[in-house]
């Protein structure tokens, strides 16, 4: 009788040579999205933080901005989870039924306890606005005005005093919000770090480094992010102010600011530089312990992933965007590029991790080739194909947009934030 | 003390007391730790049961000698005694209940799956009678010549 | 001093959350608790597999997705049968088309034909779940969906399962794979269906050849136990620590 039936992955997995008969590439392209996302929440909130914890003055306007941002990108972090999932709908059960002997169980309760604290540090920040967003808008005629009034009301959760000491009040508690937030962010990735490293079976990713290693690529990821969204939004703010012929006097029309830009991509430098290091430092313990996996593992990294890993990560991901950095003359046209390069490092960096943890097979006698679905033709390849990673990559942004309207980051037109 | 900044924190707490909720509503009341600890014992007390109430397919030879007495005695005295009936002629369920007929499967690759030779040194598969498949009465049923109940000539 | 109370209770909540794991290692994972809980029980299952019966007719593999509703033509596989051809070159061929479901008929793979006169040792290798005492696959679960039973048999709750594919990751064997209708995870499950009512796993039934054997370790006088502790038998992958409970006898070293 036939049955209508699918094999998970055997639709983008080619074998060659021995392959135990169950294996497949199960994690796949929303597996790989899934850590740079929350990466890039992890690395937004900290660059947040350098500023409200570390007194980084420079960063004030990224500051507000990545803090949104990160706001913006937690649903999305969740997104390619769901993709993924066989059974979607039994999505809540770890929080429901936590396995705590599972990174992924973990997962569940930080991301719950990260997001609150996003939350609650951004309802800090942007307090005083709501309150006087609500007198301001008491003027105004019109239902989307009345609709605006409710939602800011809404989320004053009653607290409307707008005082001297209150706003002190509020400046405090979003530092400390800030600071419980970066330790939560750091298990956030650490545990994505934790997912991978503490699969002994799988001969790529069984290691203590792992979790390091995704904590410094996020920070990094986070911080590029941020840095190429702030250059873009004001850059293109600028060109459209002069191109209508804007009243303001020149000094005024503001692109992106080059101390802010500088401070940020002197610690984006710093975690590059630490998070190569560490990778090449795992690279070489493999080869020189050269355990029973190492000669497939090699025959992987220099054969058939050979351009993934030391063209497209390294070179393109890491030593073109230090060297951009690095050399004197720094414009924010190459800080651009830089921070660009950067990004399709990091994403190159979880796509060598995840693919190419199962481009060999378990037996280390055989080999599994990604071919990723791009024209969907049913519900599997649409979820998990090339369609499902550009949903997850324009969702952060959608979000954003519909953010900004009622929580606005960027530029001087944000009266009444911190 | 400005206690406003406490708002979140009651906020907080209704959405953990919802999860916990949430918990309570949609999670089995058998689910829990049964057995060993935590990490191999967490899990869905009545999951167990369903597992023993997964129907059975294979009967075995002692449920086919009932009726086919004359075909499992002939077997039985055959090289091929140790060959379950089934292994050919496809679990029984709950024949004849359910299923009338079960397949009399005489194509030439079921037997070729033991009796193909391939030249194997030291396998066990060399005490086994075999055939070059190209080689032996190319393309015909081996039952038109061997009785796969009692197959010595 | 403003706001401790608030400040306290979420350190306490985000750092109970981080402890959690590195603590567990310690406390989950004694031997002295698995000792005890076997100790309650009268059954201790293990498969014994012995490759110098097998001749790899695959009836096994066949049984095994009749009795357990495995879809038939689908390439996965709650059990497998693997060949090795050792050939005079010094290369090993391995391979398990459609995991052995049709037995072995010809000297092909992948799609060339190996000369038997170049053969210089060959045997098959039967595979599927071990049935490990320490499961990694069930530590990793996030949700509670998969389990070991007090006779030691591991188990998937269909019912609960949201096939994140976290423990098919985690199977140094491949013994895991996803159900191609009930999508949720899937395994051997011992014919745990079967063995409660008194009888033998489909696969250990259709072998004519007494390959595949299950012993009770709890029971001394079951032969397949005698000869687990008495002989000379071995294990898939020793390395990794899952305590695998299936025992081999004749398994070579190049045996992947």
């Amino acid at each position: 009788m036939p049955e209508e039936y699918v094999v998970h992955g055997a639709e983008w997995t080619v074998k060659q040579l021995f392959v135990y008969p169950n294996e497949y590439i199960y994690w796949s392209i929303q597996i790989v999205m899934y850590p740079f996302m929350t990466g890039l929440v992890a690395g937004a909130f900290v660059l947040s933080a350098m500023y409200h914890v570390f007194g980084q003055k420079d960063l004030k306007e990224l500051a507000r901005f990545s803090l949104v941002f990160s706001l913006a990108l937690l649903p999305v972090a969740a997104l390619p989870l769901l993709l993924h999932l066989q059974q979607p709908t039994r999505a809540l059960e770890p929080l429901l039924t936590p396995h705590f002997t599972s990174a992924i169980a973990a997962f569940g309760i930080v991301i719950t306890i990260y997001g609150l604290i996003v939350l609650t540090e951004i309802w800090f920040v942007y307090r005083e606005y709501f309150v006087t967003q609500i007198e301001v808008l008491k003027n105004e005629t019109g239902v989307l005005n009345a609709l605006r009034r409710v939602v800011y009301r809404t989320l004053t959760i009653g607290a409307t005093d707008v005082s001297d000491a209150a706003i002190r009040a509020d400046h405090t508690a979003a530092k400390i919000m800030a600071a419980v937030g970066i330790p939560t962010a750091c298990f956030l990735h650490g545990y994505a770090g934790f997912i991978f490293g503490s699969v002994k079976a799988n001969a790529l990713w069984m290691s203590p480094l792992m979790p390091v290693i995704f904590i410094l690529s996020a920070v990094v990821s986070g911080i590029a992010l941020c840095m190429l969204t702030y250059i873009v939004i004001m850059e293109s703010k600028a060109f459209w102010q002069r191109r209508q012929g804007s009243t303001l006097e020149a000094h005024e029309i503001r692109g992106a600011e080059k101390d802010v830009i500088n401070k940020a991509a002197r610690f984006l430098v710093i975690f590059l530089i630490l998070a190569i290091s560490l990778e090449i430092l795992d690279l070489i313990f493999r080869g020189y312990t050269a355990m029973k996996s190492w000669d497939i593992l090699r025959s992987v990294m220099y054969g058939k992933d050979f351009m993934n890993i030391f063209v497209l990560q390294y070179t393109f991901g890491n030593l073109i965007p230090l060297a951009l950095l690095l050399l004197p003359g720094r414009t924010i046209k190459r800080t651009a590029l830089a921070v660009l390069f950067v990004l399709f490092g990091v994403f190159m960096m979880r796509w060598n991790v995840v693919i190419g943890g199962q481009a060999f097979s378990l037996s280390f006698s055989g080999y599994m080739h990604y071919e990723i679905p791009i024209i969907p033709h049913s519900m599997e390849t649409l979820k998990e194909g090339v369609v499902g990673a550009l949903a997850v990559i324009a969702a952060p942004f959608l979000i954003l947009w519909v953010l900004n309207a009622f929580l606005p980051s960027l530029g001087r037109e944000v009266e009444g934030t911190k | 003390m400005k206690w406003h900044v406490l708002h979140p924190l009651w906020v907080t707490i209704g959405v953990i007391g919802l999860i916990i909720l949430g918990g309570r509503l949609l999670v089995p009341d058998d689910f829990g730790v049964h057995g060993r600890n935590f990490t191999y014992g967490y899990h869905r007390l009545g999951s167990i049961q369903d597992w023993k109430d997964f129907p059975v397919k294979y009967q075995g030879r002692d449920s086919c000698v009932q009726c086919h007495e004359e075909n499992v005695r002939l077997n039985s005295a055959s090289v091929h005694s140790a060959i379950e009936c089934e292994n050919c002629h496809g679990p029984a369920v709950n024949h004849p209940g359910g299923v009338q007929s079960l397949t009399v499967d005489t194509s030439r690759e079921l037997c070729l799956r033991c009796h193909a030779q391939l030249g194997y040194p030291n396998s066990n598969r060399g005490s086994i009678p075999a055939i070059e498949d190209r080689r032996h009465r190319r393309r015909r049923d081996c039952s038109t010549c061997h009785d796969p109940h009692s197959p010595k000539e | 001093m403003t706001c401790s109370r608030r400040d306290f209770l979420k350190d306490a909540v985000s750092t109970t959350a981080a402890s959690i794991l590195p603590l567990s290692a310690f406390v989950l994972l004694s031997t002295e608790e698995a000792k005890a809980a076997v100790a309650n029980s009268d059954a201790r299952y293990a498969f014994l597999i012995d490759t110098n019966r097998c001749v790899g007719c695959g009836m096994c593999v066949k049984a095994c997705k009749n009795e357990n509703e495995v879809p038939y033509d689908a390439p996965v596989t709650r059990m497998w049968v693997e060949r090795y051809i050792f050939t005079k070159d010094g290369e090993i061929h391995i391979d398990s088309p459609m995991g052995g479901r049709d037995g072995f008929t010809d000297n092909e793979m992948y799609g060339e034909e190996i000369d038997p006169d170049d053969i210089v040792k060959a045997f098959f290798v039967p595979k599927g779940c071990n049935h490990c005492d320490n499961p990694p696959c069930v530590q990793v679960c996030p949700v509670g969906a998969t389990y070991q039973t007090k006779e030691g048999v591991v188990l998937v709750d269909r019912e609960w399962c949201m096939g994140c594919a976290y423990c098919i990751m985690a199977c140094p064997f491949g013994a895991r794979y996803f159900h191609p209708v009930e999508k949720v995870a899937d395994k051997c499950t011992f014919c745990y269906h079967r063995i409660s009512k008194g009888l033998q796993p489909a696969c250990v039934q259709s072998c004519a050849f007494g390959a595949r054997r299950i012993a009770n370790l709890k029971d001394p006088d079951d032969p397949a136990t005698i000869i687990i502790t008495t002989e000379r038998v071995a294990v898939l992958k020793d390395l990794y620590g899952t305590k695998p409970h299936a025992f081999y006898l004749g398994l070579d070293h190049d045996v992947r």
